[in-house]
């Protein structure tokens, strides 16, 4: 089993052989996890053997959860909110008992939990941006489980992590009751309980006077002690995550488990979206060649680049055709109105050119030539937004991928200028969400605000259901939502969809909300 | 050779000079071109002993009002060249500053001070220093290995002040020759702060710029006992060492080997704990956080006095009617100030501690119902705060590798020294008592008058130049400070050497 901690040579909970005759043959054994409480530092790494699918499985689960985690905080959410909502993401696929609860799964949840944390620790430990999201993202699921605890479980959790801190005893809480008061704003329906602690520990409470001090000690109410386990969390996860990027390459694992790895720090980019073929909109009306530029204002950024970029020049590269081409069909074009688009905006070139260098490519998508047996008929799937931030990014001449990930952040607005968005304060959240490298957020803005009457319309209305308006991450879905709120009046209800329902949500988030 | 003009002439100089301190760089050559002067003319003095040799040099200096010069050749050569100099710069003459390093200045207690121990160790030996030279050349990472190559160094380029920086890493001076630029940081320093009477200009009343007067430096005084009271009671620091900046301020190192290690972030944090800002910005103020903070309390209780006296009495800052208006702008309810505005038109001078009083008079007798009787006594101790809460410079605190004019120097304007403020008797602290180093180096040449004939020899010898003059007892304050700072330090070096044999067996988070 992977352990990647350093210093301890002989971890806490490897039960050596002492007899040096019998060491050198002798198994491993670690003592066996055992996990008294449901919060969790993850200070020790785990030591049993797990099954290759439950390694991949518990963390595949974990990811979900942090996933819809950070959708929660990308949308500024209230902890309430946040709370409601991870509710019942948590229960389905990391549920964590209370030791009060007769559940006999309590260990094995703790062992789930405790697994898939290092595992994940594993995954997102190469480069410094994952690190932090990664730390970021599971002290806030540390400080949701917190709150949901019991209080005496959580107390008796606090008081298993050694922090050296020590309870006011009684005498010396009745001498200076007052300026205890005082020093921490004690409110009225607070207890009345503080413990003390060296005051270089509690440097922001101090910078705030929120303590009382007495000769270098600091007396502070115990409400902060959730902010400083939480702090301390945070701090011991970021430099072990360090150290794992350390140890990292140490590790000989590259057919097994570092392909599980990766596609795991994969996901984390932009979580994992499906394409759904019901995001064709040839249901309700048939595209057509010449329909194309009227339709482009539906297109999401990328494809109204693509767009423009083949109207300016008369042509596209390689992967830009591909893309666009593969988006075309997702929206519900035919191969023959496929072909007569590109025919007539190739216009700078011959016929012969065009049938020798690019028609076959086009069949090619379409799955109308060549490919294997098994796509034949269908072709290739248009590209998720995942798929278009991770595969390489364009050179110059070329103008795939994810505009939001390729331009710099002045060429970027400019161009969003150019397609037609100019309010400031959206221009600066897009700005924001591209530091902050979140791209299908961006894009999602751009969305609402492009659309924002309409979304009101349908919200107030409730005309769509929740998981119909979340998170964009495929540019069919875009397209499609896009095309049905500008065109609300003219769809009726009912008469959409393969299935007959008009529940047609974008495919990434519909799969998230199954349940 | 620069003039030293009589203590009673220097006080109106002061204003005027303080702005042209850029003027120095013309001078020295004057000086030194004088001061040739002077020495070609020593030889036919014929004077008896070495020592009153070096003195007539001073003799000379203060030939303008002195009448105890030995010759009087040089005085018409030196009339001249008086006149056309300005007389400010003096303070920064080379040689005079040579006299005061070789025979004042107290090197090996402030050796010791910095080094914790009587051994050069690296808390001096990669301690930076920077110079102020008479020039006005500024050159930083100066380091040395002993006290004595220090004031080597201090003798032959005679700064006009330097100022004390971190121990760093490695040796300053070798800060070039490491590879990665990481492994030169600076490692420890004393906790300081800076309290500088500029910050108080908005309040005082008396004086203005770069002047002060007894009144205003009660301000200093409140804020030295408001501080001190802090770091002692609060963060528990014993070793505090307060210095007059040499103008209008005063600064304290904190020199505790808990204060010593304190990073850049526990830094700003104490700075911070110290700092009470009205949140005037904006124009609208936020109160002052209640139930009160004991810190608060306590720096309340210590300044009520002194607002009584110093500020209403002395320094009568609502005074005039518009100085009233800033008054009345520090209370929220418009009723109450606008019934006061009127008592006021109506009763023009009238003294701060009248209008103060007035406020709860007016108030009672109005009944006002927006204000209640519990705010507005809140009201009033934030006023009170404002005008007597310590206003630090708090950037000079918060990093580790801020440079600080060291203790004792000379300051450049003023000439006084900047000596040490003994807290047990901080009232009777007086800036404008503090000695020159011009007042002090004729001090040395009196007390070798007085006592040539009275003392035999070999005593007199054994007196240090310093012992002379007054520096005598701020010296001696200091070394008493750092006995006992060495004191402390070497029972906790013992005691740290036990601790290694137990071995640290807690996991401190």
């Amino acid at each position: 089993m992977l352990a990647v901690t350093s210093a301890p040579r002989i971890a806490s909970n490897k039960r050596t052989v002492v007899d040096a005759r019998r060491q050198q043959f002798a198994k491993t054994r670690h003592a066996p996890e055992e996990y008294p409480h449901r919060l969790n530092f993850y200070l020790v790494p785990p030591a049993g053997d797990i099954a290759l699918e439950q390694f991949e499985e518990w963390a595949i689960a974990r990811l979900k959860v942090l996933g819809e985690l950070e959708s929660c905080q990308f949308r500024n959410k209230t902890p309430a909110e946040t709370d409601e909502h991870m509710k019942p993401v948590l229960d389905k696929y990391m549920r964590l008992s209370s030791n009060a609860s007769r559940s006999g799964e309590v260990q094995d949840e703790r062992k789930r939990d405790h697994y898939s944390h290092w595992t994940l620790r594993l995954a997102f430990s190469s480069t410094p941006d994952l690190r932090q999201r990664f730390a970021r993202l599971e002290t806030q699921l540390l400080k949701l489980r917190m709150a949901s605890d019991d209080a005496r479980e959580r107390r008796a959790f606090i008081d298993s992590l050694s922090m050296s801190w020590e309870t006011l005893s009684e005498e010396e809480k009745i001498t200076w009751l007052d300026q205890l008061k005082a020093a921490t704003n004690l409110k009225r329906d607070e207890e009345e309980s503080w413990f003390k602690v060296a005051w270089e520990k509690v440097p922001e409470l101090v910078e705030r006077r929120q303590c009382l001090l007495k000769r270098g000690v600091a007396y502070v109410h115990v409400r902060e002690q959730q902010t400083m386990v939480i702090n301390e969390f945070s701090r011991q996860l970021e430099t072990g995550l360090e150290l794992a990027a350390r140890n990292l390459p140490r590790m000989d694992e590259d057919n097994r488990l570092s392909p599980i790895l990766h596609h795991l720090s994969q996901s984390f980019v932009a979580p994992d979206a499906g394409y759904s073929e019901s995001s064709s909109i040839g249901d309700i009306t048939t595209p057509t060649a010449a329909a194309i530029d009227g339709l482009s204002q539906h297109f999401p950024l990328c494809m109204q680049n693509l767009h423009r970029e083949l109207r300016k020049n008369s042509h596209l590269k390689h992967f830009g055709r591909l893309q666009y081409t593969l988006f075309l069909k997702g929206i519900g074009l035919s191969l023959q109105e496929c072909i007569l688009f590109w025919r007539k905006s190739f216009k700078l070139i011959a016929d012969d050119k065009f049938k020798s260098d690019y028609l076959y490519n086009i069949r090619h998508a379409y799955g109308d030539v060549g490919g294997d047996s098994n796509r034949r008929g269908r072709g290739y799937t248009p590209y998720s937004c995942q798929k278009l931030l991770t595969e390489p990014a364009p050179s110059a001449g070329q103008t795939h991928g994810c505009p939001y990930r390729t331009y710099n952040p002045d060429n970027l607005l400019s161009l969003l200028q150019s397609v037609g968005v100019s309010d400031r304060t959206l221009l600066q959240g897009v700005k924001e969400d591209v530091g902050k490298q979140r791209y299908h957020i961006a894009c999602n803005r751009v969305f609402d605000y492009a659309h924002k009457a309409q979304i009101k319309k349908v919200k107030d209305e409730g005309l769509w259901s929740a998981s119909e308006l979340d998170l964009v991450l495929h540019p069919n879905a875009y397209f499609k939502r896009s095309f049905l709120l500008k065109n609300l009046g003219k769809v009726k209800a009912g008469d959409l969809g393969v299935d007959g329902a008009f529940g047609v949500s974008s495919g990434g988030a519909g799969e998230k909300m199954e349940e | 050779m620069p003039h030293a003009t009589s203590p009673s002439l220097e006080a109106p100089d002061n204003d005027v000079e303080d702005s042209h301190m850029t003027d120095a760089p013309a001078v020295p050559l004057n000086n030194a071109a004088e001061s040739q002067e002077d020495e070609a003319e020593l030889p036919t003095n014929g004077s008896t002993t070495n020592i009153e040799n070096m003195f007539d040099d001073d003799d000379e200096d203060d030939d303008e009002f002195s009448s105890s010069v030995p010759t009087k050749t040089e005085d018409s050569s030196q009339d001249l060249p008086q006149q056309h100099q300005p007389s400010k710069p003096k303070y920064s003459s080379p040689d005079i500053l040579r006299q005061f390093y070789q025979r004042l200045f107290p090197f090996r207690p402030l050796f010791q001070w910095l080094n914790h121990s009587p051994t050069p160790q690296p808390d001096f030996q990669n301690r930076e220093f920077a110079f102020v030279l008479p020039g006005g050349a500024y050159i930083r990472y100066q380091s040395f290995a002993s006290a004595d190559l220090f004031r080597k160094q201090c003798v032959q380029m005679t700064p006009e002040r330097f100022e004390i920086g971190p121990q760093y890493t490695i040796n300053p001076r070798d800060r070039k020759q490491v590879r990665k630029a990481s492994a030169f940081r600076p490692v420890m320093k004393e906790l300081v702060f800076d309290i500088d009477m500029t910050d108080y200009d908005p309040i005082r009343t008396c004086c203005e710029g770069a002047a002060i007067c007894n009144k205003c430096w009660q301000f200093i005084t409140m804020a030295v006992k408001v501080v001190d009271a802090a770091l002692r009671e609060d963060f528990g620091f014993q070793h505090i060492l307060w210095v007059y900046s040499g103008r209008r301020g005063a600064h304290a190192w904190i020199s505790d080997k808990r204060a010593r290690e304190m990073d850049d972030s526990k830094r700003r944090s104490l700075a911070n704990y110290l700092v009470l800002t009205m949140g005037n910005e904006q124009g609208k103020r936020a109160g002052i956080r209640r139930p009160l903070h004991p810190h608060i309390d306590r720096s309340l209780k210590i300044l009520n006095s002194y607002f009584q006296t110093d500020v209403l009495a002395d320094q009568d800052p609502w005074q005039s009617s518009e100085q009233a208006e800033k008054l009345l702008q520090l209370l929220p309810d418009t009723k109450l100030t606008a019934a006061l505005q009127k008592k006021w038109d109506s009763m023009p001078g009238r003294s701060s501690n009248q209008k103060w009083a007035d406020i709860d008079a007016v108030a009672e007798a109005g009944n006002l119902s927006t204000l209640e009787p519990k705010k507005l006594m809140e009201v009033k101790q934030d006023i009170r705060l404002e005008y007597t809460y310590p206003r630090l410079d708090a950037e000079v605190s918060k990093k580790l590798n801020h440079l600080l004019k060291s203790p004792f120097v000379v300051h450049p304007g003023t000439g006084r020294v900047c000596v040490p403020i003994d807290v047990r008797d901080l009232e009777s602290f007086d800036p404008l008592t503090v000695p020159t180093v011009t007042e002090l180096l004729k001090e040395i040449d009196e007390w070798d008058e007085s006592h040539k004939g009275s003392v035999r020899e070999e005593e007199r010898v054994k007196v240090q130049d310093w012992q002379k003059t007054r520096l005598k007892g701020y010296v001696e304050y200091f070394r008493g400070y750092v006995a006992t700072l060495l004191k402390e330090e070497s029972r906790g070096k013992r005691g740290r050497e036990e601790d290694v044999g137990v071995g640290a067996e807690e996991m401190e988070f």
